[in-house]
Protein backbone atom coordinates (compact mmCIF):
# COMPACT_ATOMS: atom_id res chain seq x y z
CA UNK A 1 0.00 0.00 0.00
CA UNK A 2 1.02 3.32 -1.11
CA UNK A 3 1.28 6.13 1.76
CA UNK A 4 -0.61 9.35 1.20
CA UNK A 5 1.50 11.95 -0.52
CA UNK A 6 3.16 14.44 1.38
CA UNK A 7 5.70 17.26 1.78
CA UNK A 8 9.48 15.95 2.47
CA UNK A 9 11.92 17.90 4.44
CA UNK A 10 15.40 17.12 5.37
CA UNK A 11 16.88 19.62 7.72
CA UNK A 12 20.85 19.19 8.26
CA UNK A 13 20.49 21.48 11.81
CA UNK A 14 18.04 20.93 14.88
CA UNK A 15 17.54 25.03 14.37
CA UNK A 16 16.09 24.01 10.75
CA UNK A 17 14.37 20.78 12.44
CA UNK A 18 12.25 23.02 14.70
CA UNK A 19 11.98 25.88 12.45
CA UNK A 20 10.31 23.59 10.10
CA UNK A 21 7.80 21.53 13.10
CA UNK A 22 6.96 25.30 14.03
CA UNK A 23 6.20 26.58 10.47
CA UNK A 24 3.96 23.61 10.05
CA UNK A 25 2.60 23.09 13.62
CA UNK A 26 0.72 19.91 13.80
CA UNK A 27 0.56 19.32 10.24
CA UNK A 28 4.18 18.01 10.51
CA UNK A 29 5.50 14.77 11.96
CA UNK A 30 9.04 13.75 12.91
CA UNK A 31 10.26 10.85 10.62
CA UNK A 32 13.32 9.03 12.75
CA UNK A 33 13.12 5.59 12.66
CA UNK A 34 9.66 5.20 11.04
CA UNK A 35 9.20 1.98 12.34
CA UNK A 36 5.28 2.60 13.54
CA UNK A 37 4.89 6.25 11.78
CA UNK A 38 5.71 4.56 8.36
CA UNK A 39 3.21 1.48 8.74
CA UNK A 40 0.29 3.75 9.97
CA UNK A 41 1.18 5.91 6.54
CA UNK A 42 0.90 3.20 4.58
CA UNK A 43 -2.47 1.96 5.82
CA UNK A 44 -3.46 5.78 5.61
CA UNK A 45 -3.98 5.99 9.69
CA UNK A 46 -2.09 8.40 9.37
CA UNK A 47 -1.84 11.14 6.48
CA UNK A 48 0.49 13.82 7.80
CA UNK A 49 1.06 16.91 5.38
CA UNK A 50 4.77 17.83 5.93
CA UNK A 51 7.45 14.87 7.04
CA UNK A 52 10.17 16.23 8.84
CA UNK A 53 13.02 13.68 8.53
CA UNK A 54 15.57 14.14 11.57
CA UNK A 55 18.26 10.96 10.34
CA UNK A 56 20.36 13.39 8.89
CA UNK A 57 20.66 15.90 12.22
CA UNK A 58 24.20 15.57 13.88
CA UNK A 59 24.88 14.82 17.10
CA UNK A 60 21.89 12.84 18.10
CA UNK A 61 22.98 9.33 18.03
CA UNK A 62 24.85 9.34 21.79
CA UNK A 63 24.25 6.45 24.21
CA UNK A 64 26.35 7.60 27.11
CA UNK A 65 26.42 8.34 30.89
CA UNK A 66 26.39 11.30 32.70
CA UNK A 67 25.60 13.11 35.67
CA UNK A 68 24.00 9.72 37.31
CA UNK A 69 21.61 9.59 33.74
CA UNK A 70 21.92 7.81 30.62
CA UNK A 71 21.61 9.98 27.99
CA UNK A 72 19.80 8.33 24.80
CA UNK A 73 19.83 10.94 21.80
CA UNK A 74 17.15 10.95 19.58
CA UNK A 75 18.77 9.15 16.61
CA UNK A 76 19.81 6.15 19.11
CA UNK A 77 18.14 2.95 17.41
CA UNK A 78 17.07 -0.13 19.65
CA UNK A 79 19.74 -2.25 18.40
CA UNK A 80 22.15 0.36 19.66
CA UNK A 81 20.68 -0.44 23.27
CA UNK A 82 20.55 -4.14 22.58
CA UNK A 83 24.40 -4.92 21.58
CA UNK A 84 25.35 -2.59 24.08
CA UNK A 85 27.58 -4.33 26.78
CA UNK A 86 26.96 -2.08 29.54
CA UNK A 87 23.80 -1.69 29.20
CA UNK A 88 23.41 -5.26 29.20
CA UNK A 89 25.30 -5.82 32.57
CA UNK A 90 23.83 -3.00 34.66
CA UNK A 91 20.52 -1.90 32.53
CA UNK A 92 18.77 -4.85 33.36
CA UNK A 93 15.37 -3.86 32.69
CA UNK A 94 15.93 -1.76 29.49
CA UNK A 95 18.41 -4.22 28.13
CA UNK A 96 15.18 -6.73 28.67
CA UNK A 97 13.20 -4.66 26.77
CA UNK A 98 15.52 -3.61 23.93
CA UNK A 99 15.30 -7.83 23.27
CA UNK A 100 11.63 -7.51 22.52
CA UNK A 101 10.54 -4.44 20.84
CA UNK A 102 9.33 -5.06 17.20
CA UNK A 103 11.21 -7.79 15.46
CA UNK A 104 15.39 -7.75 15.19
CA UNK A 105 15.29 -5.80 11.75
CA UNK A 106 12.63 -3.33 13.19
CA UNK A 107 14.69 -2.56 15.53
CA UNK A 108 17.93 -1.75 13.62
CA UNK A 109 15.34 0.91 12.47
CA UNK A 110 13.32 1.81 15.31
CA UNK A 111 14.53 4.16 17.56
CA UNK A 112 14.00 4.59 21.93
CA UNK A 113 12.98 7.97 21.86
CA UNK A 114 10.89 7.39 18.67
CA UNK A 115 8.59 4.84 20.32
CA UNK A 116 8.16 7.08 23.28
CA UNK A 117 6.73 10.14 21.29
CA UNK A 118 4.39 7.69 19.41
CA UNK A 119 3.19 6.55 22.70
CA UNK A 120 1.73 3.54 21.43
CA UNK A 121 -0.83 2.34 24.12
CA UNK A 122 1.10 -1.12 23.22
CA UNK A 123 4.57 0.57 23.49
CA UNK A 124 7.43 -1.29 25.18
CA UNK A 125 9.71 1.75 25.63
CA UNK A 126 6.75 3.83 27.89
CA UNK A 127 6.12 1.08 29.87
CA UNK A 128 10.03 0.77 30.81
CA UNK A 129 10.58 4.73 31.16
CA UNK A 130 7.60 4.47 33.84
CA UNK A 131 9.13 1.42 35.85
CA UNK A 132 12.19 3.40 35.83
CA UNK A 133 11.46 7.22 36.30
CA UNK A 134 12.90 8.44 33.07
CA UNK A 135 12.51 11.77 31.84
CA UNK A 136 12.46 13.44 28.43
CA UNK A 137 14.66 16.64 26.74
CA UNK A 138 12.39 18.52 24.94
CA UNK A 139 14.18 21.39 22.62
CA UNK A 140 11.54 24.17 21.45
CA UNK A 141 12.92 27.76 19.55
CA UNK A 142 13.64 29.03 23.26
CA UNK A 143 15.92 26.29 24.49
CA UNK A 144 15.46 22.95 26.50
CA UNK A 145 13.12 21.40 28.97
CA UNK A 146 13.22 18.31 30.84
CA UNK A 147 9.61 17.10 32.02
CA UNK A 148 9.36 13.72 33.89
CA UNK A 149 7.79 10.55 31.91
CA UNK A 150 4.85 11.12 33.59
CA UNK A 151 4.18 14.53 32.55
CA UNK A 152 5.36 13.62 28.95
CA UNK A 153 2.85 10.53 28.38
CA UNK A 154 -0.56 12.46 28.27
CA UNK A 155 -3.54 10.14 26.20
CA UNK A 156 -3.33 6.90 23.69
CA UNK A 157 -0.40 8.29 20.66
CA UNK A 158 -0.40 11.89 22.40
CA UNK A 159 2.45 13.57 24.74
CA UNK A 160 3.40 16.83 25.96
CA UNK A 161 5.26 17.98 23.23
CA UNK A 162 3.97 21.05 21.70
CA UNK A 163 3.90 22.79 18.41
CA UNK A 164 7.41 23.56 17.42
CA UNK A 165 9.65 20.73 19.91
CA UNK A 166 11.26 18.23 19.06
CA UNK A 167 12.23 15.34 21.61
CA UNK A 168 15.78 15.14 21.59
CA UNK A 169 16.48 12.98 24.41
CA UNK A 170 15.44 10.46 27.08
CA UNK A 171 17.20 9.96 30.39
CA UNK A 172 17.28 7.23 32.54
CA UNK A 173 18.39 7.41 35.83
CA UNK A 174 21.70 5.01 36.44
CA UNK A 175 20.78 2.15 38.07
CA UNK A 176 22.80 1.59 41.19
CA UNK A 177 23.93 -2.60 42.82
CA UNK A 178 21.27 -2.59 44.65
CA UNK A 179 18.84 -1.63 41.55
CA UNK A 180 17.57 -4.35 39.34
CA UNK A 181 14.65 -4.67 37.19
CA UNK A 182 12.69 -6.75 34.11
CA UNK A 183 9.98 -6.47 31.55
CA UNK A 184 7.69 -9.26 30.84
CA UNK A 185 5.36 -9.62 27.84
CA UNK A 186 3.27 -11.90 26.31
CA UNK A 187 2.57 -12.04 22.76
CA UNK A 188 1.44 -14.01 20.07
CA UNK A 189 4.29 -14.07 17.49
CA UNK A 190 7.35 -12.09 17.58
CA UNK A 191 6.33 -8.25 16.32
CA UNK A 192 3.27 -8.49 17.63
CA UNK A 193 1.38 -6.12 19.76
CA UNK A 194 1.94 -7.38 23.18
CA UNK A 195 -1.19 -8.72 24.63
CA UNK A 196 0.05 -7.68 27.59
CA UNK A 197 3.38 -6.70 29.56
CA UNK A 198 4.70 -5.45 32.65
CA UNK A 199 7.72 -3.31 33.27
CA UNK A 200 9.11 -3.19 37.21
CA UNK A 201 12.28 -1.80 38.79
CA UNK A 202 13.84 -2.35 42.12
CA UNK A 203 15.93 -0.85 44.29
CA UNK A 204 16.74 -2.63 47.44
CA UNK A 205 18.02 -0.98 51.22
CA UNK A 206 21.71 -2.13 52.22
CA UNK A 207 18.95 -3.80 55.20
CA UNK A 208 17.32 -5.81 51.77
CA UNK A 209 13.86 -3.77 52.29
CA UNK A 210 12.92 -2.13 49.36
CA UNK A 211 13.71 1.48 48.58
CA UNK A 212 12.21 2.53 45.80
CA UNK A 213 9.89 0.34 43.67
CA UNK A 214 8.62 1.10 39.87
CA UNK A 215 6.05 -0.90 38.05
CA UNK A 216 4.47 0.47 34.04
CA UNK A 217 1.95 -1.84 32.55
CA UNK A 218 1.29 -1.66 28.74
CA UNK A 219 -0.92 -2.92 26.01
CA UNK A 220 -3.81 -2.78 28.82
CA UNK A 221 -4.84 0.05 28.87
CA UNK A 222 -5.48 3.54 26.12
CA UNK A 223 -1.98 3.91 27.12
CA UNK A 224 1.25 2.63 30.03
CA UNK A 225 0.22 2.79 33.05
CA UNK A 226 2.08 3.42 36.89
CA UNK A 227 0.97 0.91 39.16
CA UNK A 228 1.32 3.37 42.19
CA UNK A 229 -0.67 1.33 44.31
CA UNK A 230 1.57 -1.52 44.09
CA UNK A 231 4.70 0.59 44.24
CA UNK A 232 3.30 2.24 47.53
CA UNK A 233 2.77 -1.10 49.31
CA UNK A 234 6.66 -2.56 48.17
CA UNK A 235 8.14 0.50 49.49
CA UNK A 236 9.98 0.22 52.77
CA UNK A 237 8.86 -3.78 53.06
CA UNK A 238 11.09 -6.55 53.22
CA UNK A 239 10.59 -8.65 49.46
CA UNK A 240 8.29 -11.90 50.22
CA UNK A 241 5.78 -13.61 47.93
CA UNK A 242 2.69 -12.61 49.69
CA UNK A 243 4.16 -9.24 48.91
CA UNK A 244 4.75 -9.46 45.28
CA UNK A 245 1.34 -10.65 45.24
CA UNK A 246 -0.49 -7.99 46.63
CA UNK A 247 1.62 -5.42 44.64
CA UNK A 248 0.63 -7.56 41.34
CA UNK A 249 -3.19 -7.91 42.28
CA UNK A 250 -3.17 -4.24 42.24
CA UNK A 251 -1.57 -3.97 38.05
CA UNK A 252 -5.31 -6.34 37.56
CA UNK A 253 -7.20 -3.79 39.05
CA UNK A 254 -6.05 -0.91 37.37
CA UNK A 255 -5.77 -2.37 34.30
CA UNK A 256 -8.56 -1.52 31.21
CA UNK A 257 -7.75 -3.76 28.69
CA UNK A 258 -10.02 -3.50 25.38
CA UNK A 259 -10.52 -7.44 24.45
CA UNK A 260 -9.45 -8.36 21.16
CA UNK A 261 -7.95 -11.61 19.14
CA UNK A 262 -5.36 -11.11 21.47
CA UNK A 263 -7.79 -12.40 24.57
CA UNK A 264 -10.29 -10.88 26.50
CA UNK A 265 -10.65 -7.88 28.51
CA UNK A 266 -10.63 -10.38 32.09
CA UNK A 267 -7.84 -12.14 30.32
CA UNK A 268 -5.60 -9.49 29.83
CA UNK A 269 -5.91 -7.97 33.44
CA UNK A 270 -5.04 -11.40 34.84
CA UNK A 271 -2.06 -11.35 32.82
CA UNK A 272 -1.17 -7.99 33.93
CA UNK A 273 -1.19 -9.40 37.31
CA UNK A 274 0.83 -12.54 36.41
CA UNK A 275 3.53 -10.95 34.56
CA UNK A 276 3.90 -7.88 37.37
CA UNK A 277 4.82 -10.62 39.66
CA UNK A 278 6.81 -12.75 37.35
CA UNK A 279 8.84 -9.28 37.03
CA UNK A 280 9.00 -8.41 40.60
CA UNK A 281 10.68 -12.33 41.33
CA UNK A 282 13.02 -11.97 38.05
CA UNK A 283 14.07 -8.70 39.45
CA UNK A 284 14.88 -9.65 42.93
CA UNK A 285 16.32 -12.87 41.65
CA UNK A 286 18.77 -10.74 39.56
CA UNK A 287 19.82 -8.97 43.33
CA UNK A 288 19.96 -12.43 44.77
CA UNK A 289 17.30 -12.46 46.60
CA UNK A 290 14.55 -15.56 46.19
CA UNK A 291 11.01 -14.87 47.40
CA UNK A 292 9.68 -18.29 45.27
CA UNK B 1 12.46 13.96 -6.92
CA UNK B 2 15.80 12.91 -8.44
CA UNK B 3 17.20 11.00 -6.05
CA UNK B 4 20.34 8.63 -6.52
CA UNK B 5 20.80 5.81 -4.65
CA UNK B 6 23.87 3.43 -4.13
CA UNK B 7 22.55 -0.30 -4.76
CA UNK B 8 25.27 -3.00 -4.88
CA UNK B 9 27.97 -0.60 -5.60
CA UNK B 10 26.63 1.08 -8.14
CA UNK B 11 24.76 4.43 -8.18
CA UNK B 12 21.29 4.81 -9.11
CA UNK B 13 19.68 8.06 -10.21
CA UNK B 14 15.95 7.17 -9.52
CA UNK B 15 12.83 9.44 -10.20
CA UNK B 16 10.39 9.22 -6.85
CA UNK B 17 8.18 10.25 -4.91
CA UNK B 18 8.68 11.31 -1.18
CA UNK B 19 6.20 8.84 -0.60
CA UNK B 20 7.94 6.15 -2.76
CA UNK B 21 8.76 3.33 -0.14
CA UNK B 22 12.30 2.10 -0.80
CA UNK B 23 11.27 -1.62 -1.95
CA UNK B 24 9.59 -0.06 -5.04
CA UNK B 25 12.35 2.05 -6.00
CA UNK B 26 14.67 -1.31 -6.03
CA UNK B 27 12.58 -3.18 -7.85
CA UNK B 28 11.66 -0.18 -9.95
CA UNK B 29 15.12 0.44 -10.39
CA UNK B 30 14.95 -3.79 -11.82
CA UNK B 31 16.56 -5.20 -9.18
CA UNK B 32 13.16 -7.58 -8.47
CA UNK B 33 14.77 -10.21 -6.32
CA UNK B 34 13.85 -8.10 -3.63
CA UNK B 35 10.31 -9.11 -2.93
CA UNK B 36 7.15 -7.58 -1.41
CA UNK B 37 5.35 -10.22 0.95
CA UNK B 38 2.94 -8.15 3.71
CA UNK B 39 3.04 -5.44 3.55
CA UNK B 40 2.80 -4.37 6.92
CA UNK B 41 6.38 -4.86 8.33
CA UNK B 42 5.62 -8.17 9.60
CA UNK B 43 7.23 -10.65 7.05
CA UNK B 44 10.79 -9.41 6.07
CA UNK B 45 10.57 -10.50 2.80
CA UNK B 46 12.03 -7.57 1.25
CA UNK B 47 14.63 -6.83 4.07
CA UNK B 48 17.33 -5.65 2.43
CA UNK B 49 21.32 -4.23 4.02
CA UNK B 50 22.33 -0.91 4.79
CA UNK B 51 25.79 -0.07 4.86
CA UNK B 52 26.99 -3.20 5.54
CA UNK B 53 25.64 -4.55 8.99
CA UNK B 54 22.38 -3.22 9.41
CA UNK B 55 18.96 -4.87 8.00
CA UNK B 56 16.09 -2.80 7.00
CA UNK B 57 12.40 -4.44 5.66
CA UNK B 58 12.58 -1.98 2.30
CA UNK B 59 8.82 -1.85 2.82
CA UNK B 60 9.28 0.28 5.87
CA UNK B 61 11.66 3.38 4.74
CA UNK B 62 11.48 5.66 2.20
CA UNK B 63 13.73 5.83 -0.51
CA UNK B 64 14.51 9.37 0.06
CA UNK B 65 16.07 8.34 3.60
CA UNK B 66 18.52 5.73 1.35
CA UNK B 67 20.57 8.47 0.30
CA UNK B 68 23.65 8.75 1.43
CA UNK B 69 23.87 4.91 2.34
CA UNK B 70 24.71 1.65 0.77
CA UNK B 71 22.07 -0.94 -0.01
CA UNK B 72 22.70 -4.48 -0.57
CA UNK B 73 20.26 -6.50 -1.97
CA UNK B 74 20.52 -10.07 -2.48
CA UNK B 75 21.64 -9.49 -6.49
CA UNK B 76 24.47 -7.78 -4.75
CA UNK B 77 25.92 -11.25 -2.59
CA UNK B 78 27.56 -13.55 -5.54
CA UNK B 79 30.71 -12.09 -6.78
CA UNK B 80 32.39 -12.92 -9.78
CA UNK B 81 30.05 -15.59 -10.79
CA UNK B 82 30.52 -17.53 -7.24
CA UNK B 83 27.60 -17.63 -4.73
CA UNK B 84 28.23 -16.23 -1.99
CA UNK B 85 28.53 -18.79 0.91
CA UNK B 86 25.32 -18.00 2.54
CA UNK B 87 23.83 -18.42 -0.84
CA UNK B 88 25.42 -21.69 -1.06
CA UNK B 89 24.81 -22.76 2.15
CA UNK B 90 20.96 -21.90 1.16
CA UNK B 91 21.41 -24.81 -2.27
CA UNK B 92 23.46 -26.93 0.15
CA UNK B 93 20.82 -27.38 2.30
CA UNK B 94 17.62 -26.65 0.92
CA UNK B 95 17.03 -23.78 2.54
CA UNK B 96 13.69 -23.24 0.81
CA UNK B 97 10.67 -24.56 -0.10
CA UNK B 98 8.92 -21.68 -2.29
CA UNK B 99 11.67 -19.49 -2.51
CA UNK B 100 9.76 -16.52 -1.80
CA UNK B 101 11.60 -15.52 1.97
CA UNK B 102 14.68 -16.46 0.69
CA UNK B 103 16.34 -13.53 -0.73
CA UNK B 104 14.90 -11.64 3.02
CA UNK B 105 16.16 -14.70 5.23
CA UNK B 106 19.92 -14.40 3.35
CA UNK B 107 19.89 -11.19 4.12
CA UNK B 108 18.44 -11.13 7.54
CA UNK B 109 21.00 -14.06 8.21
CA UNK B 110 23.91 -12.08 6.71
CA UNK B 111 23.72 -9.27 9.16
CA UNK B 112 23.13 -11.71 11.99
CA UNK B 113 26.43 -13.38 10.83
CA UNK B 114 27.80 -10.01 10.72
CA UNK B 115 27.14 -9.10 14.54
CA UNK B 116 27.73 -12.84 15.96
CA UNK B 117 30.08 -14.94 13.53
CA UNK B 118 29.33 -17.99 15.35
CA UNK B 119 25.67 -17.94 16.34
CA UNK B 120 23.96 -20.89 17.90
CA UNK B 121 20.70 -22.62 16.79
CA UNK B 122 18.96 -20.49 19.29
CA UNK B 123 20.72 -17.31 18.90
CA UNK B 124 19.39 -18.23 14.65
CA UNK B 125 15.88 -18.72 15.13
CA UNK B 126 16.01 -15.56 17.30
CA UNK B 127 18.21 -13.55 15.24
CA UNK B 128 15.46 -14.28 12.02
CA UNK B 129 12.37 -14.44 13.95
CA UNK B 130 11.60 -11.27 12.26
CA UNK B 131 11.48 -12.86 8.61
CA UNK B 132 8.67 -15.52 8.29
CA UNK B 133 8.88 -18.53 5.86
CA UNK B 134 4.93 -19.57 4.74
CA UNK B 135 6.13 -22.91 4.16
CA UNK B 136 7.69 -23.27 7.70
CA UNK B 137 10.94 -24.71 6.23
CA UNK B 138 12.85 -23.13 9.08
CA UNK B 139 14.42 -26.25 9.92
CA UNK B 140 16.68 -26.17 6.91
CA UNK B 141 16.81 -22.07 7.14
CA UNK B 142 18.49 -22.70 10.36
CA UNK B 143 20.42 -25.60 8.89
CA UNK B 144 21.98 -23.26 6.23
CA UNK B 145 23.02 -20.50 8.42
CA UNK B 146 24.62 -22.71 10.46
CA UNK B 147 26.81 -24.03 7.31
CA UNK B 148 27.23 -20.42 6.30
CA UNK B 149 28.73 -19.31 9.24
CA UNK B 150 31.45 -22.33 9.39
CA UNK B 151 32.39 -21.49 5.47
CA UNK B 152 32.63 -17.70 6.45
CA UNK B 153 34.95 -18.55 9.54
CA UNK B 154 36.95 -21.10 6.96
CA UNK B 155 40.19 -19.20 5.60
CA UNK B 156 39.36 -18.23 1.55
CA UNK B 157 39.72 -20.95 -0.49
CA UNK B 158 39.60 -23.59 2.05
CA UNK B 159 36.22 -24.19 1.22
CA UNK B 160 35.32 -28.27 0.54
CA UNK B 161 34.11 -28.74 -2.79
CA UNK B 162 31.33 -31.46 -3.22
Amino acid sequence: MIPAAFEYKRPMSLEEAISHLAEHGYDARVLAGGQSLIPAMRYRLAQPAVLVDINKLPNLGYLLEENGKLRIGALVRDTDVEFNKNIQSKYHLISDVSMVVADPIVRFRGTVVGSLCHNDPSGDWAAAAIAARAEMVIQGKNGTRVEAIDQFLVDSFATSIGEGELAVEARFPIPNERTSGAYEKIERKVGDYATAAAAVQIELNPDGTIKEAGIGITAVAHMALRVVEGENLLRGQKPSLDLIRAAAEEARKIADPNPDARGSAEYKKDMARVLVGRGLIKALRRLNVAVA
Amino acid sequence: MEITLKINGAEKKLNVEPRTLLVHAIRDAGLTGTHIGCDSSSCGVCTVVLDGKTAVKSCTMFAVMAEGHEITTIEGMAQGGKLHPLQQAFHDQHGLQCGYCTPGMIMAAHVLLQHNPNPTEEEIRFGLSGNLCRCTGYQNIVKAVQQAAQMLQQPAGAAADD
